[in-house]
């Protein structure tokens, strides 16, 4: 475990508060789906926001690239995006951040360079390998000092496509700065990882397209941070890609129609006791960074501003009919 | 005027696009130090460097995927398919993504890409190197489409399709790359939406696009013979398709054929025939007529390869058919 003391308050506290903002917006959204207010697939993201914090907070989202598969929320959130334009989204509202034409699986914020959202498996690993690959693009034609470097995140069962194969073997052989996530929570939808896969260890498969890979605990978000801030330095300055097998858990089903009963529900609380959030409130008490009132306080706070960004998706108007004609083509 | 090949105007197009803009870049298999597989972009290497003409592995999914990634963050690639053969494994990268990525971002993202090369029925190739996938990727929304016939086309169309804001799919033909025209010193644009009257007639409306057009051309030559003046329409463009230009000559000629090397259902040609029949319907004096490939694959031996495509001779039947001089 890392320790906190080379952190300051604010950075902490910040960082607790966008997991548990991730948290509580993702219960919220159950919620509203279980109530018919939100429609079709919607993959939750509990459990894994150590991930999502730990990654994006160690990039620089003015040059830095964010992309990732249908489980987008906790992203979404971690970017820095409005929590009214993804809950807007969810409903469907105009004033969600795809005007209602995307849904759960398509958040995209072009300013705050998160762009998707993809509902393919695997299909936008060769899709940020691409972004990744303006920024060597214009370092190798001398435009630029040194390179953004784009994170791209997809599940375990990502693993097996052929995109994932094709787009590794592309970034070592130009040098693409991008960073494979395999948030690795131990399931492709109901299939567990080692009936599937004849390698679990992921970390193994990097050398294979002669690039780096690491295995890191998805459940502490310092030790996610610490272990990206490495790899992404390294990788702006050299264009040196990585796969990282982060190792998470997710708490709710692979979408709101799963159970989860291949399970059980020691498995479940196991993971429980390890929670990224739990974890660094109790390390941030330990180290008199936080108390449980102060706590208390935060979580309120995020449960209003949650509470808020359902009043305005509610209040929100249905996108006009002849907008089903426009965003196809640019001009 | 110059008279050149249809692959010398394809690569000045992408050479005075490269010239004009560094955000250009060119990738596929064989571009870069073997020149091209057809020779396309012979010499770009050496004017552009390895960092704009780039050889890739063979994983087509992989560098078109790539592509639709690097337009989205404001790079113009174009993407050479070997052939269109080959682009059905990237299929999910252009059907999903490059047209998609605007809509599902409700408009934030813009995908200005070109992806171009060979495809329809060759020689000699057999079944899976010899067919037309134009209405796979004229069936979907977000996609423009073109279809070219000669290097006049070729170089005017393929400038504008580098600088389109949007995904454009660029039909070419291996049996096209070496046929000469004549294509104007001086820089030009041609438009990716309007269709071509390639010939003027009065009696009969000829509809086709990409390399059947001199086939469809020849016909006409051929009905002249027969006291009957043809009118020959070039699509170009299959995504969207000048209704315009179409109806304006069905509404003088009364009169259809389209011709499609592709098979026939649910065809770039059905659609077009369909078309013509619902908004021409009081137009018409007789019911439209296509002429197709046959409905099977490609087979190796010549002969059969031959008689499975179009014929000047099936076409020159059907326009009879339409006229009642059969």
């Amino acid at each position: 475990m890392s320790s906190l003391k080379k952190y300051d308050k604010e950075f902490l506290t910040g960082l607790l508060y966008d997991m548990l903002m991730i948290r509580r917006f993702e219960e919220k959204a159950g919620q509203m789906y279980g109530l018919k207010k939100i429609g079709g697939f919607c993959h939750l993201y509990n459990g894994q926001e150590g991930v999502a914090l730990g990654t994006i907070r160690a990039l620089d989202l003015k040059r830095d690239y964010v992309l990732t598969s249908y489980r987008d929320h906790g992203h979404a959130l971690a970017c820095g995006m409005d929590p009214n334009a993804v809950m807007a989204e969810l409903y469907g509202k105009i004033t969600g951040c795809s005007r209602g034409k995307g849904g759960s699986m398509h958040m995209f914020d072009a300013e705050n360079h998160m762009l998707g959202g993809n509902g393919i498996v695997g299909a936008q690993i060769p899709i940020a390998t691409g972004v990744a690959f303006k920024s060597a693009y214009e370092y190798k034609l001398g435009k630029t000092k040194d390179m953004g470097v784009t994170l791209c995140y997809f599940g375990d069962g990502a693993i097996h496509q052929g995109a994932f194969h094709e787009s590794l073997n592309l970034a070592a052989i130009w040098k693409i700065p991008v960073i494979y996530i395999v948030e690795n929570n131990q399931f492709g939808m109901g299939t567990a990882v080692k009936r599937v896969s004849a390698v679990e260890d992921f970390a193994v498969k990097a050398e294979g397209y002669g690039i780096e890979g690491r295995t890191v605990d998805g459940m502490n978000v310092l030790t996610v941070l610490e272990a990206m801030k490495e790899m992404v330095e390294e990788s702006r300055k050299t264009g040196k890609a990585f796969l990282v097998d982060l190792k998470t858990y997710r708490y709710k089903g692979h979408s709101m129609s799963d159970p989860a009963k291949y399970r059980t529900k020691e498995e479940l609380e196991n993971y429980k006791q390890q929670d990224p959030i739990v974890q660094l409130k109790t390390d941030m008490i330990g180290a008199k960074f936080l108390t449980e009132d102060e706590f208390k306080k935060m979580d309120d706070e995020i449960k209003k501003r949650v509470a808020k960004s359902v009043e305005f998706a509610e209040e929100s108007p249905e996108p006009p009919l002849h907008t089903m004609y426009e965003d196809i083509y640019a001009e | 005027m110059a008279l050149i090949t249809f692959r010398e105007a394809l690569n000045q197009a992408m050479d005075e696009e490269m010239a004009r803009d560094e955000n250009v870049f060119l990738l596929g298999e064989e571009v870069a130090e073997y020149n091209g597989a057809y020779k396309v972009s012979k010499g770009l290497l050496d004017k552009y460097g390895p960092h704009r003409v780039i050889d890739t592995p063979i994983a087509e999914l992989g560098f078109t995927g790539l592509a639709v990634g690097a337009a989205s963050v404001g790079l113009r690639p174009i993407v050479e398919w070997m052939t269109f053969n080959f682009g059905l494994l990237p299929l999910d990268q252009i059907i999903n993504n490059a047209a998609k990525l605007r809509h599902m971002s409700g408009g934030q993202l813009s995908v200005p890409m070109v992806i171009r090369g060979p495809n329809g029925p060759a020689e000699f190739l057999s079944s899976q190197h010899s067919q037309s996938f134009a209405s796979y990727f004229a069936h979907v929304p977000g996609l423009k489409v073109v279809a070219v016939s000669t290097p006049y086309d070729g170089k005017g169309l393929l400038k504008s399709a580098i600088r389109d804001n949007n995904p454009v799919v660029f039909l070419e033909a291996e049996m096209m790359y070496g046929m000469q025209g004549e294509v104007p010193e001086e820089e030009y644009l041609l438009p990716l939406d309007k269709a071509d009257v390639k010939r003027e007639g009065s009696d009969v409306t000829l509809i086709t696009f990409g390399k059947p057009v001199h086939m469809v051309l020849e016909a006409a030559a051929k009905l002249e013979a027969l006291g009957v003046q043809a009118e020959v329409i070039d699509l170009i463009s299959l995504r969207p398709i000048d209704e315009e230009t179409l109806y304006k000559s069905v509404r003088k000629t009364n009169r259809a054929v389209v011709v499609d090397e592709a098979w026939p259902i649910a065809s770039v040609g059905s659609h077009v025939a369909y078309l013509i029949s619902k908004n021409c319907f009081d137009d018409l004096d007789a019911q439209v007529e296509f002429v197709s490939s046959e409905d099977v694959p490609m087979p190796y031996n010549h002969t059969l390869e031959l008689a499975v495509q179009p014929t000047v001779e099936k076409i020159v039947n059907a326009a009879k058919k339409v006229l009642y001089l059969d």
